[in-house]
């Protein structure tokens, strides 16, 4: 009897740590990217919260200012409000320090060099991450003008995440990419999630949006605010 | 000393005849110019005769505040011309007051750096020297400084992505702008560096054939010549440079943020 209540208890606990929906194990209550009353020009008050290891995506109509919102949050735009990180206030840390913790990826990533290795710090730490995505570790010397869109996001996705950013903002970063693609993008932004990083992931796709994220934003003619109740009808 | 042949009015109006010929084909190849064509001349002219007039009064002057009202007014002058050759504008005072700052620094620098060490007149700012080298070395300054800003805030323009994009990763703005700025500075001083290789095989410098013309020794106007190629070129240098960061300065901030809002709408040339 003694034994087997303690086999049940066993069970329990086993079950709690392992839920349907598995928690990030860094995943706490405080958040980690705290948004209070961002506001620019076009962009209204907005105001939101990610924890670590959460994944939040974000929808709305072209034109609405999802791609805004991403670039007041990395404090590449003029922008007011209050925007920290782990408790410290942004304008407290440096912008290029700000865009190293905070990643930005946009839906068409710049380059300034003329072949792909020349826009990788280290090449050798970028070609694990550039194999997952499947291409071959050779594209370090490919000319930037030859690479397909495909090609350049995938790339432009290596280059922020080996900046190993405890936030990431990507904007449609699987827009052009073949259905294998795109499984090994999530699935590589997945385990970084899993591994605590915090990431805005503006996507068309429903489906993805089911797929990558639990808390969905809707930008609506530049106001942002939070989707609850319909969409875990697309969860299985 | 002076061993110049004066020329006559009639000797000009024989040698405009010259202008009214290109005049008349404009009108038989229906070219169109013949109209501007007639207007630059007669301003060329007329402005170069009241410089002429200018030039003499201040001359018998030798006034160090007559001297350096003229030197303004070049300077103010050409900063107009340097606001004018821009595509897209820097925004508020910045769009006149940067070009006619660094212009009015280096070549006011230059110019005296001459007078107080090769030249030497006396006194050292004689308007017979130092309104003629400061003209040269302002007029080099102004093509120089023009360009290097219009390519800088049409590169940054046009690569607008590629300096974010290093933003993005962190870069400071000096670094995400620096391939912008290097071909900024390279347009301001090619114009520079073509003409000191070119001179004296393709063209003889305006200076140095006036010099021999009024009959100074080939020898000694060569060495005028170098000494001006030389003033011209620092000039430009420290102009460029200066205009060049100072636009990188205005069009990012203390932020690192790329600001092409401080540029102003393109302008109708």
């Amino acid at each position: 009897m003694v034994v087997q209540t303690r086999k049940s208890v066993n069970c329990r606990t086993a079950r709690l740590e392992v839920p349907k929906e598995p928690k990030p194990p860094l995943r706490t209550d405080a958040p980690l990217l705290q948004v209070r009353d961002l506001r620019t020009n076009i962009l209204g008050p907005a105001s939101l919260a990610l924890a670590a290891g959460e994944c939040v995506a974000v929808k709305g109509p072209s034109g609405a200012g999802k791609t805004l919102l991403l670039r007041a949050i990395a404090d590449l735009d003029p922008n007011q409000g209050l925007v920290s990180l782990e408790g410290r206030d942004r304008s407290t840390i440096p912008g290029p320090e700000w865009r190293r913790l905070v990643g930005y990826m946009p839906a068409e990533p710049g380059w300034w060099a003329e072949t792909v290795g020349e826009h990788f710090g280290d090449w050798t730490a970028a070609a694990a991450v550039v194999t997952n995505l499947g291409l071959p570790e050779e594209a370090k010397s490919w000319p930037i003008a030859r690479l397909s869109t495909g090609e350049r996001l995938r790339l432009a996705l290596v280059r922020a995440l080996i900046m190993q950013p405890k936030v990431l903002l990507l904007d449609e970063p699987t827009a052009a990419l073949d259905a294998a693609s795109v499984a090994a993008v999530e699935s590589l932004i997945a385990i970084r999630i899993r591994a605590g990083l915090a990431v805005l992931w503006v996507t068309h796709d429903a489906d993805q949006a089911g797929r990558i994220a639990r808390r969905r934003l809707v930008v609506e003619a530049g106001s942002v605010r939070e989707e609850v109740g319909q969409w875990p009808a697309t969860l299985p | 000393m002076a061993s110049y042949i004066a020329l006559s009015y009639w000797d000009l109006a024989l040698a405009s005849v010259l202008v009214l010929i290109d005049a008349v084909l404009s009108v038989l190849f229906g070219l169109q110019i013949h109209r501007s064509l007639l207007v630059a001349a007669i301003r060329m002219a007329v402005q170069l005769t009241v410089i002429g007039l200018v030039l003499t009064a201040l001359f018998s002057l030798v006034s160090p505040l007559w001297t350096g009202l003229a030197v303004l007014a070049m300077i103010l002058l050409a900063g107009q011309e340097v606001m004018q050759r821009q595509d897209r504008r820097l925004s508020g005072l910045w769009s006149f007051g940067l070009g006619t700052g660094c212009m009015m620094m280096s070549s006011v620098l230059v110019t005296a750096f001459a007078l107080l060490t090769a030249i030497r007149p006396s006194p050292w700012y004689d308007p017979r020297y130092a309104i003629p080298l400061l003209g040269m070395i302002l007029g080099n300054c102004m093509t120089g400084i023009a360009l290097g800003l219009n390519t800088l805030t049409t590169s940054l323009m046009l690569r607008r992505a590629s300096v974010e994009a290093q933003l993005m990763l962190g870069a400071t703005r000096w670094d995400a702008a620096a391939p912008v700025t290097r071909d900024a500075l390279r347009s301001a001083l090619m114009p520079t560096i073509n003409s000191m290789s070119a001179t004296g095989l393709v063209s003889l410098p305006g200076m140095m054939t006036g010099q021999i013309l009024s009959g100074v020794p080939p020898v000694e106007a060569v060495k005028y010549q170098i000494l001006v190629m030389f003033l011209i070129a620092g000039g430009t240098g420290f102009g460029a440079v200066a205009a060049v960061l100072g636009g990188v300065y205005r069009l990012t901030d203390a932020r690192h943020r790329l600001r092409l809002d401080r540029l102003g709408t393109a302008q109708a040339i």
